[in-house]
């Protein structure tokens, strides 16, 4: 341990009150930042995950056709004979849907990040039983195929993938949709759409976790779909999984440039969710950090006094051929001790708490349905919490270190002796 | 004008010397010229007193011999070189491996052990490993009678044993020069003595230079040259 270690830490074990004090709120808000952290951004990562299982990672829709109204210019003079291409905007041509799906997936499984590529058409129905009825949309997929560009399998909670593969009247139904409408496994629903009335099974219902899917998707086969929505050919979209899904919005960019279609990432689709969470997460951390702000101004009060309270030995040290820097190290490495306690029992204190709060057996329900609090276990958290408290904890030492460090030994000694 | 003030040409026994030093302190209508053209030289182990009334510049020419001030005119010379203009950071280092203080309050950090205390300067000066840090400073310890209590806090010692400590750490890195403002101006007579017998009877065997600062006639008298000062001059 080099001298100026040894001396900050004897001077801070000194002033155990105080320092206790700015320990503590260094300790609070380390742990309670980070624990913030992981809440917020627990949901999102839910959040997240939970719409890349469900509408996958892009999604192939639409497409603007050009037709181009193509005019001759008049030859100027020197431009070699040439006339000039003008795009005439107003016949544009908005397609909704793909006409012909199977080429656009041909073309979509070019692409070495793609995982899967799923045809979905997709249209507003009416369901109905002996209960009561309401409207939803009813998803018409290949099963197999959409399994491998979602987390449905995983997301049925009652029922079986079997049960649907093997019944072709088979329908899968949000939680929340079945509990509106009383339905269970087996049950009968009488679908509606256009005039078209068809009878489905309930072969399983699926919770995705987000209320408002859970609350109105239908996913039923492909071909039932198309019977259903009188669309005997085309796709509404294409949902594309991809190997990773975090270069959704380049790989998205460079499907769009290939294939002609409006391909849309999952950070576009969602973009005003995630820009909640990202504004959730801010204010939480903003506010978390005014503790360890308040632990900063303590810390800066109890340094300011320290030196007030030791000039005779910062002078005696000086006499002895301590250096400015190492009077100035000494009460910054005071701060820095006093950091680093803090910051390591801040992470013990984040560990416990949000270890201990994802435990809870606490079912939220609202916007998304869980079975206890969601937490992310980030290190970038502790990352941050640790920058944040570096950085007012050095401010607040960096003052009373200067002022320690201008100190004239010679004045300090003559006005002890006089 | 004896030996110790006469401007004589420094031989190889001179460790410190001032030439024609000038301080003023204070500002304004306040401002006093405290030193008048001092000139001074301190040879290897000789003992020097200086002595005057309060206020005539004693303690400011110590610090300025000290290197813990600067002058206002004059120059210092520590082992022959000139420290009035050398910057803060020689001058620092020039305090760790040449000089010593003893002040009338002993400045012990009270958060360590007398021990600790003597190894303080040691740890800054980085030659000496802990080991011989440690063997060392309960050399010193023994040489001031207080080997039996060096683990003991300083707020666990008697103001005497306190200075006791104060003067071991004065000599804790063999300086070439011990400088001492009124070293026993806070202790009783048998306290007072016994530090004063120590601090000289320890320089004369480690030929260190000696120069003491007091009020205290006893002291003076057992000093090799007493200096007498009065308005910033030296009588002699």
């Amino acid at each position: 341990m080099t001298s100026n270690i040894l001396v900050a830490l004897r001077f801070l074990t000194a002033n155990k009150r105080p320092m206790a004090m700015s320990l503590a709120g260094i300790v609070f808000g380390v742990g309670f930042f980070i624990f913030s952290q992981a809440q917020t951004s627990g949901f999102e990562q839910f959040f997240i995950k939970t719409v890349l299982g469900t509408n996958g990672a892009i999604r192939v829709q639409d497409r603007i056709r050009a037709t181009f109204s193509t005019m001759e210019m008049e030859e100027e003079k020197g431009n070699g004979g040439q006339g000039w291409v003008i795009e005439n905007k107003e016949n544009l041509k908005y397609i909704e849907g793909i006409e012909h799906p199977l080429e656009v997936i041909a073309a979509i499984k070019q692409f070495d990040s793609v995982t899967g590529v799923s045809e979905v058409l997709a249209g507003t129905v009416i369901v109905s039983n002996n209960f009561r009825s309401r409207s939803g949309t009813i998803y018409g997929v290949d099963i197999d195929r959409h399994a491998a560009v979602s987390d449905l399998e995983n997301q049925i909670i009652f029922g079986d993938m079997e049960s649907i593969r093997t019944k072709s009247n088979g329908i899968l139904i949000g939680s929340a949709f079945a509990r509106w409408i009383q339905a269970k496994i087996g049950d009968f629903l009488l679908v509606t759409a256009k005039d078209v009335n068809r009878r489905f099974t309930v072969a399983g219902i699926f919770e995705t976790g987000v209320s408002d899917i859970d609350r109105e998707r239908i996913y039923a086969h492909l071909s039932e779909a198309r019977s259903v929505l009188q669309r005997p050919h085309g796709a509404s979209f294409l949902q594309v999984n991809l190997k990773n899904p975090l270069r959704a919005r380049e790989e998205a960019e460079h499907m769009m440039n290939t294939i002609y279609y409006h391909v849309a990432s999952w950070q576009e689709r969602e973009r005003s969710w995630l820009d909640a969470f990202m504004v959730l997460r801010v204010s939480t951390a903003l506010t978390v950090s005014t503790i360890i702000l308040l632990s900063g101004l303590g810390m800066f009060n109890t340094l300011a006094m320290l030196v007030m309270e030791k000039t005779r030995e910062i002078a005696i040290l000086r006499s002895m051929g301590y250096t400015r820097k190492d009077i100035s190290s000494i009460f910054l490495w005071q701060g820095g001790l006093v950091l680093l306690a803090g910051t390591v029992s801040g992470w013990a204190l984040a560990v416990f708490i949000t270890f201990g709060v994802s435990q809870l057996p606490f079912r939220v329900t609202g916007i998304f349905t869980t079975d206890s609090f969601v937490v992310h276990w980030s290190i970038w958290h502790y990352v941050l919490a640790t920058l944040t408290a570096a950085v007012v904890v050095m401010a607040a030492s960096f003052l009373p270190a200067r002022r320690a460090a201008r100190l004239e030994p010679g004045e300090v000694i003559r006005g002890t002796a006089s | 004008m004896n030996a110790a003030t006469a401007p004589a040409i420094p031989d190889d026994r001179t460790v410190l010397r001032c030439r024609d030093l000038h301080r003023y302190l204070g500002e304004g209508e306040n401002r006093v010229h405290v030193l008048k053209g001092i000139s001074l030289q301190l040879e290897r182990g000789k003992i020097y007193a200086i002595s005057g009334p309060s206020g005539c510049g004693k303690s400011t020419l110590l610090y300025l011999l000290g290197l813990l001030d600067r002058p206002d005119g004059g120059e210092v010379y520590l082992n022959h070189k000139p420290m009035s203009q050398s910057s803060d950071r020689e001058r620092t280092a020039a305090r760790n491996a040449s000089l010593g203080f003893v002040f009338q309050f002993h400045f012990l950090l009270k958060e360590f052990s007398a021990l600790e205390n003597l190894m303080i300067p040691m740890r800054k000066k980085g030659i000496y490993s802990p080991a011989q840090m440690e063997s060392r400073a309960r050399q010193f310890l023994e040489a001031v009678g207080l080997s039996d209590k060096a683990h003991r806090l300083t707020t666990q010692l008697s103001g005497g044993e306190q200075q006791r400590v104060a003067l071991a750490r004065s000599l804790a890195n063999s300086p070439a020069v011990i400088l001492a403002d009124e070293p026993t101006g806070n202790l009783d007579v048998e306290n007072s003595n016994l530090v004063c017998d120590l601090l000289t009877q320890l320089a004369r065997e480690n030929d260190q230079a000696v120069l003491i600062v007091t009020h205290n006639p006893e002291i003076a008298r057992k000093c090799d040259r007493v200096l007498r000062m009065q308005d910033g001059v030296f009588l002699d």
